[in-house]
Order: structure tokens, then sequence, then C-alpha cells
């Protein structure tokens, strides 16, 4: 038997409010996420991916609809911490050292202080900040923040990874490299990603597929697979990412070339 | 160490402007008051104020010292019940809505008023009715500095904490009360000196003949005026030194807030 979908969504939908001032922020959302898959949401503002994103990670109940977190209801994946969760804000904490931060998550779990230490300071080496461990927040770069929040996300070894526009706050020299250092580490952890962006290059030079958004109400009007044969700086100047691309932004502007509509 | 010395000269270039502007000030004041010939019960010259500081140190000191005993003890019972009060408010709804009144009318309280009741509550000899004044004083600062600070969270810092599924008091413990320590400090530095004064304006109003306050009525009383005029220097000086311990806890405390110099 293979492992369960990482994320399994029937008939999502949320309604914020009651009556005549309800907005309905989604509907008829479904959508699976395979273990180890890397899947984009994308959508102009407003279209709920950020909504959808933490209803997958429990942090908003819908109003319709089932969600399934790694074979489990979506609250008790969230009990059993089976995911790890980054935002556009590192959302540091600026009293604790960054070896601080990453322990949080393991310190909150019980883990001991020998095992919490090992742990966060194999994270920082996966992230590239080992030697920064005593350092307080405030001290790093966004980009740096960013790669702390990362690796506090990943702390647990979560089969799933949720991130909402996690280098929307950076430069684009900084994203870029953000990016690749997000292959690499999903390529080690084989984790899942559920990945929130307003970038149509991010998007698919990340994702194996792009999940295109509307807004009022938010739903899925395309699933667009992005074939690339490598996901290397290369890639960003090679033939097939143009073509991608061309093709995610087609969907989003409503037009019908991509076939495989949901 | 390195760090050490950065912050011990930022702090030696932070006391030249207000050293060179107070020496500037009572140097004026000495040569305003030679000049237009001002009389000391209107004016005393510093270096009138000075002699007397020096001549009757010993007298000044014991007057503070008991000034700033019931300052210190009236703080820290106002701290402590303020503190409690913002957990428990912040915890819970219902005691929120009935603390939050209760604190804006203790604020309102005229401690001078109080002062008198408080004399005759206790016996004549007791500084309880001090101490009592300045913690009530003390309390309201403290109590809405640090529930405002508990009350104010991240809102990624919220969601981080509901992620990992952690109980309330968990999130209290790891995220609202470090985040409230500025808070709580703002509090502390506007009740530090605010404790002197109170202390002070509370030994105006009958009870024991000790401490700054009653010393400067019998100083003025004997047209003593440079002895008045010391005895509010020292007043001012206990009342800055409660101030400048507060900081120094503050820096203590969160040693985070110094930025060191950003590596990028």
């Amino acid at each position: 038997m293979s492992a369960p979908a990482a994320v399994t969504l029937e008939a999502i939908g949320k309604r914020f409010g009651d009556g005549p001032g309800a907005v309905q922020a989604l509907t008829g959302i479904d959508l699976t996420v395979g273990a180890g898959e890397f899947v984009s949401l994308i959508g102009p503002s407003g279209c709920g991916k950020s909504t959808l994103l933490r209803i997958v990670a429990n942090l908003i109940e819908p109003t319709e609809g089932s969600v399934q977190v790694n074979g489990k209801p979506a609250r008790r994946a969230r009990l059993d911490q089976d995911y790890g969760i980054a935002f556009q804000q590192a959302g540091l904490l600026e009293w604790r050292t960054v070896q601080g931060n990453v322990e949080l998550p393991l310190a909150l779990h019980g883990l001991d202080r020998g095992a919490r230490r090992a742990q966060a300071l194999e994270l920082l080496d996966l992230v590239g900040l080992a030697d920064f461990a005593g350092h307080r927040p405030s001290q790093l770069s966004g980009g740096m923040q960013q790669r702390v929040a990362i690796a506090r996300a990943l702390a647990r070894r979560p089969a799933l990874l949720l991130m909402d526009e996690p280098f929307g706050a950076l430069d684009e020299m900084t994203r870029e490299r953000m990016q690749s250092e997000l292959i690499r580490i999903c390529a080690e952890t084989g984790a899942a990603v559920v990945f929130v962006t307003h970038s149509i290059p991010e998007a698919v030079f990340l994702s194996q597929r792009v999940v295109v958004m509307s807004p009022r109400p938010g739903r899925i009007t395309h699933v667009v697979d992005i074939p690339l044969t490598a996901r290397d700086e290369d890639t960003r100047e090679a033939e097939e990412f143009f073509g991608a691309i061309t093709e995610v932004r087609e969907a989003l502007r409503g037009r019908t070339k991509v076939e495989d509509e949901p | 160490m390195r760090t050490g010395a950065v912050w011990g000269g930022r702090i030696f270039k932070g006391i030249w402007p207000p050293l060179i502007f107070g020496v500037a000030f009572i140097a004026l004041w000495q040569w305003f008051v030679d000049a237009r010939n001002v009389k000391p019960y209107v004016l005393p010259k510093p270096s009138a104020i000075w002699e007397q500081l020096r001549e009757h140190h010993s007298t000044i000191l014991s007057a503070a010292w008991t000034t700033g005993q019931n300052a210190l003890v009236g703080l820290a019972i106002g701290l402590v019940v303020g503190v409690l009060a913002a957990l428990l408010a912040a915890r819970l709804r219902a005691l929120d809505d009935a603390l939050t009144p209760l604190a804006a009318a203790m604020a309102a309280i005229p401690i001078v008023a109080l002062t008198p009741i408080f004399n005759t509550m206790f016996a004549s000899t007791s500084s309880t009715p001090r101490r009592l004044v300045v913690a009530i004083y003390v309390f309201f600062p403290i109590f809405v500095n640090t529930l405002r600070g508990l009350r104010q969270i991240d809102p990624v810092h919220a969601e981080l904490m509901r992620s990992y599924a952690a109980s309330p008091w968990t999130t209290t413990k790891v995220v609202r009360l470090p985040g409230a320590l500025p808070f709580f400090f703002t509090g502390l530095k506007i009740a530090s000196s605010g404790a002197v004064i109170a202390a002070i304006v509370s030994e105006y109003f009958g009870g024991l003949q000790k401490g700054l306050g009653p010393a400067i009525t019998s100083a003025a009383a004997a047209s003593a005026y440079p002895r008045a005029w010391a005895l509010v220097t020292a007043a001012i000086a206990l009342g800055l030194a409660f101030y400048i311990v507060a900081v120094l806890a503050e820096r203590l405390a969160m040693p985070w807030q110094r930025p060191e110099g950003a590596v990028s």
C-alpha cells in the first residue's frame, strides 16, 4: 500500500459571516496533493488561496466539505503536528535565539534538551545557517529569518509543508536563491508542499502542478502540470520553463488553451 | 567584552548633552541670582543649596531613606498586584470586565484625600498608610500597560501557536509574557518616579513626621529656604534613582532589544 495522499480536499466551501453580508470565499474545491508532491496555489488577491491553505492547516474550519491530511481529519493532523507551516512574515520570537526558535516546536512536543539541540543544529545546517545558531533574529537579514522559519517548519520532520507566500517579502535575487534552496530541502526531506504565491515564475519553477484559482467566489479554474526535466539555475532560462509560464499565465487570464480543466 | 564596551560607550555618549545642559543651567541660575540680587526666599543660589546639602547631608539622607523605603515597598506591592491582576484579566474575559473599570476608578482616586483616611485607619506611628497610597498610585500604570501587552499578540505568532496545538497557558508563557515585557516596563518607568512623588505627597497629610515631605515643610516654616531647596533636590535625586533602576532592569530583562549590528 502506498503512503496516503498528503492532502485530500472534497467539495470545500467557506463562507465568512451570515445573512446578506456574508462573503463566499471558496466554493466547490476538490484537490488531492500526493505524498511528496509540490503543488502551488496561484491566483489574484481575494481568490481565497491563503484561506484554503489555512483550512488545510486547520487554522480555520471550512463551512462545507471535508479535509484529510495524511489520511486523517485536518484537526487530528494539526494535533499530531503532521504538518509544518511558514508564513510571509518569518514570525520568529525575537527574544529567543535562532536555535531557540527552531527548538520551539520540539520543546512544545516534549523533546528533551539534548535531542532538541541536536535536531535544531541539524535543521539549521540544512538551511545553511549553522553558524548563526546563537544569533538573535533581529541580527539576521530578511532572507535569513525566512530560512530560520523554514527550519522551524521542518522541525517535526513533517510529511507536509504549508507555505503562505514565504518569499513574498524578499528581493528578487534572494527569492530565486531561496527557491533553489527549497527544491533541495524538499528533495532531502521528501515532504509534500502546498505553496501559495503571487508569482507565476516562482510557481512554475517550484511545482509539479500549479493550481490556478479565480475570485468571487474563490474556486479552482485550472490545474496545470509542469513537467520540467530539471529544476536548477539553467531551468530559469530554458524554453520549457517559459512555455510553462505562458501556460499558467493563459490559465490565469481565463483562456482555455489548457485542456485539463477540473 | 566588545559588546559591553559598545554599550558603555553609548551610555557615555548619551550622558553628555544633559550634563552640559544641566551645568549651563546651574551656572545661568547662579549668575542670574547674583546679578539681579534675588532674595533667598524667592530663589536661593545653587551654591547656597549645595552648602545646605553638605551641611545637613545626614538628616537629608535619613529623610530620603524613609521616603525611599515607603516608595519602594508601595511600588513592590502595586507592581505585584498590578501584574497579577493583568494576568488574570488577560485570561478571563469576565474578570477583565470587572477589573478594568475598577482599575480606572482606582486611578481616579485622589490619593491626597485618601491619606488622612488611611491615617485614621492605622496607628499614627505606622508607615503603612503611605505605602498603601504609593501602591494604589502604582497599580494603574502597571496594570493597564501589562494588560495591553498581554492582549496584543502578533497574528503570525497566534497562528503558529495554534498550528502547534499549544494550550492557552503555553501560548501565554511562550509568546504573550515575553511580548508584554516592553509594555510592562513602560508602566514600571512611569510608576517608578511616580512612586516617589506619591510617597512624598502622602507625607504632607499627617501621620509620622519623618521623610522628605515633613522635612521640607519644617524647613520652609523656619524660613530656611536653601535647606528646603536642598531637600527638594534630594527628592528629585530619589525619583531619578528609582527611574534609572527601572531603566536598567528593562535592559537586563530584554537583552534582545539592544541591536548589536545586524549581519546580512
